[in-house]
């Protein structure tokens, strides 16, 4: 191992994490606007032109803000769940290519992280591990709604794990590899090979996984806003909350990218417009979380769950089998 | 020399955390430091280049941790501290005898395994899935059956252990005819 690689990886990370940390002060402003004009408002108006300026606004005064650990409160736990949430989904990002690999003074590039050859696994194991931030959170503030609201998200989480794992099954048992990049690869050859289209099932049905893991409206169940406080994030304040949410846009950016890598063909052929084409399909993912979040309510509790076992579950379990049949004839 | 440093430094952080789940009496710190503990193995995988095993290490002792989380939700209050009854001396006599037994045969294991030679190599230009896959489905091939059909025998009595009543739904019941009301109205009965 060089020191060149050495080098290379850590600046990587930086970049990565300065890049998707903005990215989520950024997604909470689209948020709002999207959400704004589909509700036909105006939403932020006044800090700067449009309120571009808005994300700063809101950066200083989480930065700000006292940091309030309340009584009874099992400290340490408390003090590190978030950190566990915002963590976590910056760890799952190192297996995710970002751009095809290019040239730059002569040094090939490659915008992954660590290009392991379980990625996909990976990924989905450690967004899983994600779920701890609010589970303890929850258990540790001293606060009832808190805890059931902690509950609620491990129920919901697991749950859902099971779906996005057997959906993606069948789009891994035809690349036949868990790299990310091998699954571009075998979707390069231009739209029509795009895994969409030979998997609709399985896309659809990540689609809905990754909403309900990502915590996003039709199963906003985690931090339920019917409560009129925020799930397990009520004790928070200041910038362990901002970590909360931070740690929530990241992942949905990088479930963005994971479905565009998988099923929408990722970055082609490797041109630069390859590399602007996944842009744009990451943007559209991430419009269409917001999209849904103006156009549907929650469901309740027990829809969720009878979605997920006795709808979802089934789907998956038939879309894998029959895609082994059609593999094998 | 960058394996050592990881392969210490995670050697530490596994053994810090687990000896954190056993000494702790705060039910939370146990069951964080367990999981964090599951995670930081995972790292050895890493190290030998098994990432296969590594992910699924993350994937299904993060699962198992999570269902004791689950329990512990029911059982306790986790805020407070568990207050343990030690009751035989005998016990904790016993336990400190086999700990030091198993520290000499843990130190005394790279005696055996200077004899132990690999059957079966690993094949060039296989990718980690594939390896398992390969092994499982050739060598362990009956093993990994009877796993799974005692897998499917727990599913199945879980299955009907829990699903008695499951055809009548408690949200959708009337309000007197539920389990919890008719307790509430024989208490007023009588």
């Amino acid at each position: 191992m060089d020191t060149a690689y050495l080098i290379e990886t850590v600046i990587k990370i930086v970049i990565l994490l300065l890049v998707f940390s903005a990215l989520a002060g950024f997604g909470t402003y689209f948020e709002r606007k999207v959400l704004a004009f589909m509700q036909r408002r105006l939403g932020p108006m006044h800090v700067g032109p449009y309120s571009l300026l808005q994300i700063a606004a809101d950066g200083v005064k989480l930065f700000t803000k006292e940091d309030i650990v309340p009584q009874n409160v099992v400290g340490p736990i408390f003090k590190i769940a978030p950190v566990i949430t915002a963590a976590t989904a910056f760890m799952a990002a190192a297996a995710i290519p970002f751009m095809p690999s290019f040239t730059i003074f002569g040094y090939e590039v490659h915008p992954i992280i660590s290009d392991i050859n379980v990625g996909i696994l990976y990924i989905l194991g450690v967004m899983a591990i994600g779920l701890y931030g609010p589970l303890l959170g929850g258990m540790a503030s001293a606060n009832k709604w808190s805890l059931i609201s902690a509950a609620r998200a491990a129920s919901v989480f697991i749950s859902y794990e099971v779906v996005s794992g057997l959906s993606l099954l069948a789009p891994i048992m035809m690349v036949g590899s868990l790299s990310l990049i091998d699954f571009n690869n075998y979707q390069a050859a231009g739209v029509g090979s795009w895994m969409i289209w030979s998997q609709p099932v399985a896309f659809v049905l990540f689609v809905i996984a990754a909403f309900a893991e990502t915590g996003r409206t039709p199963f906003h169940l985690i931090a339920n806003d019917h409560e009129i406080i925020d799930g397990f994030g009520t004790e928070y304040s200041g910038m362990r909350w901002g970590l909360f949410f931070i740690g929530e846009y990241a992942n949905m950016f990088f479930i963005s990218f994971v479905i565009a890598l998988i099923f929408l063909g990722g970055f082609g052929d490797g041109s630069v417009g390859g590399a602007l084409a996944l842009l744009g399909k990451v943007s559209f993912i991430f419009f269409f979380f917001l999209w849904t979040r103006a156009a549907w309510p929650d469901v309740r509790p027990d829809q969720l769950m009878w979605l997920c076992w006795k709808v979802l579950m089934p789907i998956a379990v038939v879309n894998i089998v029959i895609t082994g049949i059609v593999m094998m004839f | 020399m960058f394996e050592a440093i990881a392969f210490y430094l995670f050697a530490i952080l596994t053994i810090s955390m687990f000896s954190i789940a056993v000494l702790t009496s705060q039910a939370l710190y146990a069951l964080t430091s367990l999981a964090a503990g599951m995670i930081f193995i995972s790292a050895f995988f890493f190290i030998l280049g098994a990432d296969f095993l590594g992910a699924v290490q993350i994937i299904v002792y993060t699962g198992a941790v999570l269902a004791l989380y689950a329990f512990g939700m029911m059982f306790f209050d986790t805020t407070r501290d568990v207050v343990e009854k030690r009751t035989s001396p005998m016990l904790v006599f016993g336990m400190s005898g086999m700990a030091a037994l198993l520290i000499v045969l843990i130190f005394a294991a790279p005696i055996v395994s200077d004899n132990i030679a690999a059957l079966y190599p690993v094949q060039e230009g296989v990718g980690n899935a594939q390896a398992v896959g390969m092994v499982l489905f050739t060598k362990y091939l009956v093993p990994f059956e009877v796993a799974a059909v005692m897998l499917l025998v727990a599913m199945i009595g879980g299955i009907i252990l829990a699903g008695k009543k499951m055809d009548t739904s408690l949200t959708l019941l009337d309000e007197d005819k539920s389990p919890l009301s008719v307790e509430t109205n024989e208490k007023a009965a009588s």
